[in-house]
């Protein structure tokens, strides 16, 4: 998959195929996400077709599907509730914006400061608000709308034992539509949560005023787009490269998600980004080249434009049981059967990633608190510096073995084991099994000397490493001022 | 006979006796190769568990390095691939693409509860392999 014409023509028959698969799959998530952000179905199906057709040409991850997604539609509610659409469509470009510059930047590989468990507090966070989003939609009208999901997730999980060639939650979504729409029962259905309309997307830029208030409002959300973005984008990116035993370019891709956006905002459609679920499906119905994202994205807005009207009578019950299914397999189960078996400290910074986000609402804080916190727990693991001490036979010279590294965060304790009031001649500080690090180290190095030498102890330094040496030799005596 | 061997390998205990066989058929004949295949089932949760593709291939390196070892020990010329995909279909699809001239499995895997729900692997791989099949008890 090097050249540009393999990307796109290598494995023409089972793109195409692949392609139509996945627009099928891609059309009740669209309609969900889009209600969950609370905007019209239209702003999702828009940015579910213009995504894929645009990430196809300029995307760095051939065979990855791209569109609304779950996690961006979750950042965006409180903007929408607060300051309506044409906010989101700004949001949507401004986000666009930025990951161009994180493409740019090649900011893609400082993706390895997230930890594992931050990844796995981040997929089960979002599986837990994706299922929050359906309560509503699920509980409290009645059995009628009970049993509709529960035939929906029955239709899911047991139709891929008849066949696999066309997606089980396809033919959920038609069989209960066709129910409800034949028996008459009155339930409440897409139609009710917005008009869909039957046209192309067209150009027009988002109507806001363009001035500072404007973007004061719009950049905190393409902050959190931006990274929620691009954090599962490449995510996804990294789990086709696996499925697929093939490599990708990362910043291209990060690149690519910004123009996908841009276009997307400009022509009505809300911001979106890879899609884990349904890369998994391209690949595994054949997809590999550039040509199935592209497929995906044109053959969901043929079936929009044809079908519109059969769409509006999609019941809502179906729609929350295809999202219940989204939000199982997304949430990572094995991270539930491992809790108790990796270190302690991985399974606190997971839980408090979920808390984080369950309670802000929003992904990107809980990233942001799941990397501190592993920061910190990283510190004080690593802090850990052990001294012990050997004294001569004739009681006058004393070496200490300093083992660990040396830092901000671990210079204060080791402090106290030193005995500068005891009766030597000279000690020897043998730093072999220790690294400096910083001006925090080199000052507490300092200290302890000048505190020997005030008692009238010689002070011998033995054993710096080169790179250790090199910074006590650039810091010492300049630090004394303070 | 044989000279190219498919043994699917998932690291439990089945898995070894079936290299042992594959081992003793591979030694009627010094041109024998072993074919070590190993399906990644889940590429989702492994690269989540290892961040990226490379510590996921690493855990995958481990799974079958009992295998592996049995058959460097035995000093048989051997060949190690790894699958994507569901273990049956993705080892019977490799199988008869690549001509081999049999494919031993182990009775049971590691997962026994996917095999109640999914069926066996090895029951599959006999059913739909086009070479010789060996079943290990």
């Amino acid at each position: 998959m090097n050249t540009v014409k393999e990307q796109w023509f290598g494995n023409i028959r089972g793109d195409i195929l692949s392609g139509i698969v996945v627009a099928l799959a891609l059309i009740p998530e669209a309609i969900a996400f889009s209600i969950i952000a609370g905007v019209d179905p239209m702003v999702g199906l828009y940015a579910s077709f213009l995504i894929p057709v645009v990430i196809a040409f300029v995307g760095g991850r051939p065979g990855m599907i791209s569109a609304a997604t779950g996690a961006m539609a979750l950042l965006m509610i409180d903007l929408v509730a607060r300051h309506g659409l044409e906010y989101l469509l700004a949001a949507t470009i401004l986000t666009g914006v930025l990951q161009i510059l994180v493409g740019l930047f090649k900011l893609a590989r400082y993706m390895k400061f997230i930890p594992r468990s931050v990844m796995v507090g981040f997929v089960n966070a979002l599986a837990i608000l994706i299922f929050e989003a359906q309560i509503p939609h699920l509980f409290g009208q009645g059995w009628l709308v009970l049993a509709l999901a529960a035939a929906t997730l029955a239709i899911i999980y047991l139709f891929p034992y008849i066949t696999t060639i066309i997606p089980s939650t396809l033919i959920a979504i038609v069989a209960l539509t066709a129910y409800t729409m034949f028996s008459g029962t009155s339930v409440f259905t897409v139609g009710d949560m917005g008009t869909l309309t039957q046209t192309l997307p067209v150009f027009l830029l988002p109507q806001v005023p363009i001035a500072y208030e404007t973007l004061a409002i719009i950049f905190p959300y393409a902050i959190s787009l931006t990274i929620v973005g691009i954090l599962e984008s490449l995510l996804t990116a990294t789990i086709v490269d696996d499925m697929t035993d093939t490599d990708s370019n990362k910043n291209r891709e990060s690149s690519g998600q910004g123009v996908a956006n841009i276009v997307a905002g400009c022509f009505g459609g809300m911001a979106g980004c890879a899609m884990i679920g349904q890369s998994v499906i391209n690949v595994k119905s054949g997809g590999r080249g550039r040509l199935s994202t592209l497929v995906a994205g044109i053959v969901l807005i043929l079936l929009i434009m044809v079908l519109g009207n059969i769409v509006v009578q999609i019941p809502m019950a179906a729609l929350a049981g295809v999202m219940t299914m989204v939000s199982i397999s997304t949430f990572d189960w094995n991270s539930l059967r491992t809790l108790f078996i990796v270190p302690a400290t991985d399974s606190i910074v997971m839980v408090v990633t979920v808390a984080t986000v369950v309670i802000t609402h929003d992904l990107s804080k809980g990233v942001f608190a799941g990397i501190l916190l592993s920061a910190i727990f990283f510190v004080s693991k690593i802090s850990k510096v052990t001294i012990e001490s050997k004294l001569d036979d004739r009681k006058k010279k004393r070496t200490y073995f300093i083992t660990g590294q040396l830092f901000f965060a671990s210079v204060t304790e080791p402090i106290a084991e030193f005995d500068f009031k005891e009766d030597l001649d000279e000690v020897v500080l043998d730093f072999t099994h220790a690294h400096i690090w910083d001006d925090s180290a080199v000052a507490a190095m300092e200290k302890i000397i000048t505190k020997f030498e005030e008692n009238g102890t010689g002070v011998d330094v033995t054993g710096l490493n080169e790179a250790s040496t090199l910074l006590v030799n650039k810091l010492r005596h300049k630090l004394s001022s303070h | 006979m044989f000279k190219k061997i498919l043994l699917a390998s998932d690291g439990s205990e089945y898995a070894v006796r079936a290299t042992e066989k594959a081992i003793e058929v591979a030694k009627c004949n010094p041109e024998t190769t072993i074919h070590v295949v190993y399906v990644a089932g889940d590429s989702k949760g492994d690269v989540l568990q290892n961040w990226n593709t490379l510590g996921a291939q690493e855990k995958r390196k481990e799974k079958i390095s009992p295998s592996v070892e049995k058959i460097e020990a035995a000093n048989v010329k051997y060949e190690v691939k790894y699958l994507h995909g569901e273990p049956g279909p993705a080892i019977v699809k490799h199988a008869n693409d690549n001509d081999f001239d049999l494919v031993v499995v182990g009775s049971r895997g590691r997962n026994r509860l996917q095999e109640l729900v999914l069926g066996s692997v090895s029951h599959k791989v006999a059913k739909r392999a086009c070479c010789a099949v060996m079943i290990i008890k």
